[in-house]
């Protein structure tokens, strides 16, 4: 067996997939939970830098996980809440605010980074906290299984709960329903009395509270510290996650799975004395091939013939 | 008074909105640099107080209206094509190949490196484009990929089929000098793509606003069922406005390379094409509005270096009052409460239309 | 027996002058089943969305129960027990029944969970108190059009209407599910409801309304007990008319069939068969007038004579070249214009100039441009000339279009696609939501073309206007023709109101020219 198929079948492979796929999976799932309401989040980018950033500061200067997270969790959800403001209230489209928001998450980082440690590459002066692995006693002695399931960091188990919390949200709440409502049909929901406008809101602030955990397992989980712009795409990458999954929870997590294995698919290839530039494209490359295909099945543009009609006439009465 | 504040609304709320932004940035010295005073004037009038400053805004300036031209000629489709900055570096990275490898006199040379940027950034953003008209598939999305895949793409060719073991960095060979653009004032790296920028950007406001095609990429951008409806061929026009776009992109960094560094110097994307989204947006997607926006861009980045050098403040804050300035300039609402009592207000009169 | 509802003296103006109510007084007696009846643009809709709170009244009052109420919202509509069911269902289409039933006033479960089983439990309390029936736990997008109708009927109950307005429910369903759906209303009506519904189907009002208000020209013409009328008495105060106008005599200088249309048929992306088989001529130097209640499949059809849309099966061809597979700009350059149904949607590009709308169709051609360069000066001079000879009220060519009125909008489409002096014209309701003077200059601009022996294919909902141009008519219900009428000098509105109605059909007809 050649060695690269080795290397795709070890179980460092897929261990590599799961810890790949965590960022994936938390900014994937904020932007279905925003589709779902009907309003696009492509912020994600700028999302996840900012709460690793946050993240990164408050642990460092509290030594405390929790503030850390709460943190970052606020402002995940703080960017939501400002696209919303800036979209929904002074009808701003929502593509270009979102834009606006990136470079200003990209900008606002660097430039605290700056104000509180003095540097502006990376926070590698800074003694921020890490999230902890998790070795579970039993599974971590199965051959194969135990060493791909179990030794994550807590985050990437997180992601787990992550796809169920968004599914309960989504259906077994009536915010959830309320969203997917305003999403299908906001007509339908005015006409009941529902705030088309509030539930968006809400859905594009849960939209960053998702992102946010991204955004933090980068920095204290994934490497231990922030850089500049060092989200590198998965924000975008996220966006097609999600579409390809339909916006739904089990399809978010498979997509996201997806994109996970063909990323670390690209680690692994780095052995086979390819050019790791040429490496590191394959993971962009292949999303923009998946929307194609994608895309081009959703398009139902043929003519069809008579023979195929299933009622005759609009009226449906029968001569 | 209200009648000329009514007419030129939108305009007015651009520069309200700048000078919020630029509000903002003297607070924020006064807030984080010890100096404030000489921060603030390192930043507002830094660039003026050295030639080699003062050059360098035009120098900047150059890819940036490249980059902003690119990117209105696909947004007045309302194609939201961000691909310039994926076009603009593998053009430059295929032009840097082909400048090196070949030699002829400058009068060809030059025009023919041009010629072969242009093209292959047009040929990358082909690609968001045709996908867009055949399938439906978000340009937003492909055009963002292709621009990491163009990253490196570009970046293995040049370090790995062109680079210049001898330098201290990792930069390409040096380009034959019958490959550099001239430089036209003394002491300063300005050079002629600037003149070819502003050259650029008339052509494509006459492209726009003069031409058979450009009123057919304004009315798909109006309204595409409109378009579709009186005969247009707007399967031509989405993936025409986008290769137009990478070829300006690709043009803008391939003059950049061919003037400033003659040589591919980018280990890191340039962000020409960011700025150029930036400019689209605060010059309203018109082109000839886009200059003054590129060289008020260009102007608070330079700024924005001499207050990162001479003060404790960082460059990034001039990021973070772009972001802010494009985020008010996008709020249609902003304002409009303003506008509708002045418009009640002229009703009353009797001043309606 | 009490009246539930009376409405007194409604006035409703719409912001583009239209004016949708007059003086409108109505009474709706409790426990009936009211019928309103009247054809496009009688102003029936409007009325019930005043009823319901979306629109508000300039002038007028309304009583609910004896006593004087304001409905601004439909919210307020909803705690007076008023419940609507629109044409358009108020549904989210990936969500089940109960979660469509429970949206808005959702049970919970400690506070945050959705009490699914009880929305569950409701649904089937609600469906077997009003012996409707409807499965909780299905998606509205898999269930039959006449389920989801008696889900919205189910939500209104659900939120205690105890008058319920239902918009041409019948005009969705297949005729069990209407039986199915009449069984319901008379059960409703049983228990204690009144309902009010607004229909076209003249032999359907006679089978289940108690009483029928009779509305036309934004007025109301008539309330009277059903038993009263026959169908045809319902379709005479619909549509008669007592203005008189000018008869079309049958021209003398017609010509050949210019256009011709064999067999077109067209199934849409639901797999309804949309157009049946349909054919028909037109004459140079006549107009065609299509007459027929809108969603019986002309816009399809235009559509499809514009080649915006390609067809299933069938014909087309324009002095002998076929049209089908041409794009929309051959068809045009063969002597075709359009003026579309929807001039918001297709007719303009409302954000810009009017000189920028007027070269749509001939930016390209010389006098407009040469080469690839656009000549504005004889553009700006072409648009002036337009605007002064089409009567455009707007200040300079340069005006944006949505600054105009909706007639002038129509004016712009109308010069543009008049000015070109097209062999044939295609004109979809080509006065919808305009004001007089407008509509006059339309109509006298299509008679005209029609004396310099140009072909006109007038589509329209207004039989007033039909009756007012058409050399010929055809009429069209479900997609297909069911009478020509080849001598216009003595049909009135009540002959076509029939078939417009689906009340009558003609058998084996076309509006093919005969040899």
């Amino acid at each position: 067996m050649n060695p690269l198929m080795k290397s795709i079948l070890s179980v460092e492979f897929g261990f590599a997939v799961f810890r790949v796929m965590t960022p994936l999976l938390f900014a994937a799932i904020g932007v279905s939970i925003s589709n779902l309401a009907g309003t696009i989040n492509i912020s994600m980018e700028g999302t996840m830098l900012v709460a690793a950033f946050v993240g990164v500061i408050v642990s460092a200067f509290t030594k405390s996980l929790v503030l850390a997270l709460l943190a970052g969790i606020a402002a995940g959800v703080a960017m939501g809440a400002i696209l919303s403001y800036f979209h929904l209230r002074l009808k701003a489209d929502i593509i270009l605010a979102a834009i606006a928001l990136n470079i200003f998450a990209s900008g606002i980082t660097v430039f605290l980074l700056f104000i509180i440690t003095g540097e502006k590459g990376q926070s590698s002066s800074l003694k921020s906290l890490l999230f902890p692995e998790v070795h579970i006693p039993l599974i971590k002695s199965i051959p194969v299984l135990g060493t791909i399931i179990s030794g994550h960091n807590v985050m990437t188990y997180g992601t787990f709960l992550a796809i169920i919390l968004f599914y309960i949200i989504t259906f077994k709440t009536p915010l959830g329903l309320r969203i997917r409502a305003v999403g299908q049909n906001p007509n339908a929901a005015e006409s009941v009395g529902i705030n088309v406008n509030r539930t968006r809101m809400w859905a594009l602030m849960l939209s960053g509270f998702f992102g946010a955990f991204g955004g933090l397992y980068l920095s204290m989980g994934y490497v231990s510290w922030f850089a500049r712009d060092f989200v590198a795409g998965r924000g975008w990458i996220a966006i097609a996650a999600a579409t390809l999954g339909g916006y739904m929870p089990l399809g978010t997590f498979l997509a996201s799975l997806l994109f996970g294995a063909v990323n670390a698919l690209a680690i692994y290839f780095a052995s086979l004395q390819i050019p790791s530039e040429l490496i590191a494209l394959i993971p962009y490359l292949a999303t923009v091939i998946a929307l194609t295909i994608y895309s081009a099945r959703a398009l139902k543009k043929r003519t069809r013939k008579v023979g195929e009609a299933k009622q005759v006439g609009k009226i449906k009465e029968s001569i | 008074m209200e009648k000329f504040l009514l007419k030129y609304f939108t305009l007015i709320r651009v520069i309200i909105a700048i000078a919020i932004g630029i509000v903002i940035s003297v607070f924020l010295i006064f807030l984080i640099s010890r100096e404030p005073g000489f921060s603030l004037r390192s930043f507002l009038l830094g660039p003026l107080l050295t030639r080699s400053r003062f050059a360098h805004v035009f120098e900047t300036a150059s890819p940036i209206i490249f980059c902003g031209l690119a990117i209105a000629v696909a947004f007045q489709a309302k194609q939201f094509n961000i691909g310039a900055e994926g076009s603009l570096y593998i053009g430059a990275a295929v032009a840097t190949a082909f400048a090196v490898s070949t030699n002829m006199p400058a009068f060809i040379h030059i025009p023919l490196v041009l010629l072969v940027g242009g093209l292959t950034g047009a040929a990358w953003s082909f690609i968001p484009g045709i996908l867009k008209a055949k399938w439906k598939a978000s340009e937003l999305v492909s055009s963002l990929m292709l621009n990491y895949v163009a990253y490196f793409l570009g970046l293995y060719l040049i370090n790995f089929h062109f680079r210049d073991k001898e330098a201290g960095f990792l930069v390409s060979y040096q380009f034959p000098e019958t490959a550099w653009l001239p430089r036209f004032i003394p002491d300063t790296r300005i050079h002629y793509g600037i003149i070819l920028a502003l050259v650029a950007a008339v052509l494509v406001y006459y492209f726009l606003y003069h031409t058979t095609t450009g009123y057919e990429i304004r009315s798909t951008g109006f309204n595409d069922r409109f378009a579709r409806y009186g005969g247009i061929n707007v399967f031509k026009v989405i993936i025409l406005c986008q290769v137009i776009l990478g070829f300006l992109a690709a043009v803008g960094g391939t003059t950049e390379i061919m003037g400033i560094h003659r040589r591919f110097v980018w280990q890191d994307s340039p962000g020409y094409g960011w700025s150029g989204i930036i400019v689209a947006i605060i010059g309203r997607n018109h082109p000839l509005l886009i200059i003054p926006a590129s060289f008020f861009l260009s102007y608070m980045q330079v700024g924005g270096r001499v207050l990162n050098l001479m003060s404790d403040v960082p460059a990034e804050m001039i990021t973070v009052i772009q972001s802010i300035i494009i985020l008010l300039i996008t709020a249609e609402a902003f304002l409009s409460q303003w506008k509708y009592r002045i418009t009640l207000r002229q009703a009353e009169k009797g001043d309606a239309v | 027996m009490d009246n539930i509802l009376e409405a007194k003296n409604i006035l409703k103006v719409y912001e583009n002058g239209v004016i949708a109510n007059r003086g409108v007084s109505v009474s709706v007696e409790e426990n009936t089943i009211h019928a309103i009846v009247g054809e496009n643009g009688a102003g029936k809709t409007t009325l019930m969305k005043i009823i319901f709170g979306i629109e508000q009244a300039q002038e007028g009052e309304i009583f609910f129960k004896g006593s004087r109420v304001s409905i601004r919202s439909p919210n307020d509509a909803i705690q007076l027990g008023i419940g609507m069911v629109h044409q358009h269902l108020m549904l989210a289409p990936d969500l089940t029944v109960a979660e469509n039933m429970v949206l808005g006033n959702e049970p919970r479960r400690a506070r945050i969970f959705l009490d699914t089983d009880r929305a569950g439990e409701i649904t089937r309390q609600v469906s077997e108190e009003y012996g409707l029936q409807a499965p909780p736990d299905k998606k509205i997008k898999d269930l039959p059009i006449g389920v989801r109708q008696r889900v919205e009927i189910l939500k209104a109950l659900f939120r205690n209407a105890a008058l319920l307005i239902l918009d041409e429910p019948t005009s969705v369903l297949t005729p069990q599910e209407t039986e199915v759906l009449f069984k319901t209303l008379r059960n409703l009506k049983n228990q204690g409801k009144t309902i009010i519904f607004i229909s076209h189907k003249l032999n359907e009002v006679k089978q289940i309304a108690d009483r029928v208000t009779i509305m036309r020209d934004a007025r109301v013409i008539d309330t009277r007990g059903v038993e009263e009328l026959t169908e045809h008495d319902i379709a005479h105060l619909m549509v008669g008319r007592d203005i008189s106008f000018e008869r079309i005599p049958a021209s003398a200088n017609l010509g050949a069939p210019l256009l011709s249309v064999r067999n077109l048929s067209y199934v849409d992306d639901e797999a309804i068969l949309v157009l049946n088989k349909f054919s028909f001529d037109v004459r140079a130097g006549e107009i065609l007038g299509l007459a027929g209640v809108v969603g019986n499949g002309q816009t399809e059809l235009v559509r499809i004579l514009a080649g915006l849309l390609q067809p299933s099966e069938g014909e087309i061809t324009l002095r002998g070249e076929t049209l089908i597979g041409l794009s929309p700009r051959k068809i045009r350059e063969k002597g075709l214009c359009h003026i579309p149904e929807d001039r918001m949607e297709d007719g303009v590009a409302e954000e810009t100039t009017l000189e920028e709308n007027f070269i749509l169709d001939r930016y390209y051609k010389q006098g407009f441009s040469k080469g690839i360069r656009l000549l504005w000066k004889d553009i700006s001079r072409h648009s002036a000339e337009l605007i002064a000879k089409f009567n455009i009220l707007a200040p300079s060519g340069k005006t944006l279009v949505s600054s105009l009125s909706g007639g002038n909008i129509q004016k712009v489409v109308v010069a543009r696609e008049l000015s070109s002096d097209p062999d044939m014209i295609i004109a979809a309701q080509p006065t919808r939501g305009i004001d007089v003077g407008s509509e006059e200059m339309v109509h006298r601009l299509l008679r005209e073309a029609r004396d310099r022996g140009r072909a006109v294919f007038l589509v329209s909902a207004d039989l007033d206007e039909i009756l007012k141009l058409s050399t010929r008519v055809i009429v069209i219900y479900n997609g297909e023709i069911v009478a020509h009428f080849q001598d216009m000098s003595k049909v009135r509105a009540e002959d076509l109101g029939p078939y417009m109605l689906g009340v009558q059909r003609e058998e084996a007809v076309s509006g093919k020219v005969p040899a």
